[in-house]
C-alpha cells in the first residue's frame, strides 16, 4: 500500500489572495518611506531649533497651518501604525498556541490601531491653529493678525 | 564537563540578536506610538490641555527615555534596511554581519551626537 502523488514538487494551488506576501511586501515598502518620514519629524522636532523645549500647541500650530506638514504627518500615522500594527501581529503569532486568544489579540490589535488612525487623521484635518476661546498667549503668532482682522 | 553545541549559523550570533533587538525596539516604538498619537489628539482639545501634556516630555526622566527612544528608531530603522539589503541584494547575506556593526555604530553614533544638546534642555527644565 504506498500513497500516489502524482507531481510531488508542483506548486500549490493559490485560489485566494496572498495576504502574507503583501503583509510581507508592505513592511519592505513602508519601511524605506517610514525612514525618510521620521527621521526628519525626529531632526526637524528634537535636534534642531530648542529641540524638545520648542514644542508646545504654538509649534504644533505653525507646521500644521501648512498642508505640506498635514499631509507628511498623515502619512506617517498610517504608513507607521500599520507597519507597527503588521509587527505586533507577527509577535502575537509567534507567541500564542490558543487559535482563540490568537484571534481575539490581532482583532483587539486591529481595532486599536484603526481607532488611532481615524482619530489622528480627524486631528489633524479639523486642527484650528487659531481657536476663538484660547489665551492668546498659547497661539501661534499669526493668529494676532487674523484676530485683528 | 558538559559539552557547549557550537551553536548554528544562527543561535547566539548576530542574525540572533539583531533580530532580537528588532522586535524589543519595534514594540517599543509601537507602545511609544500609541501614546503619542493621544497626546497630539490633545491640540484639538485646546491649547492648555497640549502644553500641560506635552511639559511631562520636557522632564528629566522622560527625557533619558527620549534618548532610548530616539535610538530603537535609528537602530530599527537603519536593520530594516540591512533586512531589505538581504532580501533584495544577490550580496546581502555575505554582508550581512558587517552590516550589522555599521547599523549599530550608526544608531549608537547619531543618538550619542544628540546626547549633550537634549541632556542640557531637559536638565534645566
Amino acid at each position: 500500500m504506498s500513497v500516489q502523488i502524482e507531481i510531488p514538487n508542483s506548486p500549490r494551488k493559490q485560489r485566494v489572495t496572498n495576504w502574507e506576501k503583501y503583509g510581507w511586501l508592505y513592511m519592505r515598502i513602508s519601511g524605506p518611506l517610514l525612514i525618510v518620514l521620521i527621521f526628519t519629524h525626529v531632526f526637524v522636532n528634537l535636534f534642531t531649533g530648542e529641540g524638545i523645549k520648542q514644542i508646545d500647541f504654538a509649534f504644533v500650530a505653525g507646521k500644521w497651518a501648512d498642508p505640506f506638514w498635514q499631509w507628511w504627518d498623515v502619512s506617517m500615522l498610517w504608513l507607521a501604525l500599520i507597519h507597527g500594527t503588521l509587527g505586533m501581529r507577527t509577535i502575537i503569532n509567534d507567541y500564542t498556541e490558543k487559535p482563540k486568544l490568537r484571534t481575539s489579540l490581532v482583532g483587539t490589535l486591529w481595532s486599536v490601531s484603526g481607532a488611532l488612525i481615524l482619530l489622528g487623521t480627524l486631528v489633524v484635518f479639523t486642527f484650528d491653529p487659531c481657536p476663538a476661546t484660547a489665551d492668546p498667549n498659547l497661539l501661534p503668532s499669526f493668529c494676532e493678525a487674523i484676530a485683528s482682522n | 564537563m558538559s559539552v557547549v553545541p557550537a551553536g548554528t549559523l544562527y543561535r547566539g550570533k548576530v542574525g540572533m540578536w539583531s533580530w532580537v533587538l528588532h522586535r524589543v525596539s519595534g514594540v517599543a516604538i509601537f507602545f511609544f506610538l500609541l501614546v503619542h498619537v493621544l497626546d497630539t489628539a490633545l491640540v484639538r482639545v485646546s491649547p492648555e490641555a497640549y502644553d500641560i501634556v506635552i511639559q511631562s516630555y520636557k522632564t528629566p526622566i522622560i527625557g533619558l527615555a527620549e534618548l532610548g527612544l530616539v535610538g530603537a528608531i535609528l537602530f530599527h530603522g537603519l536593520n530594516g534596511v540591512r533586512i531589505i539589503l538581504v532580501d533584495f541584494w544577490s550580496k546581502g547575506t555575505r554582508y550581512q554581519n558587517v552590516m550589522f556593526w555599521i547599523v549599530l555604530v550608526l544608531a549608537i553614533g547619531i543618538t550619542a551626537y544628540f546626547t549633550p544638546g537634549h541632556l542640557d534642555r531637559i536638565l534645566e527644565f
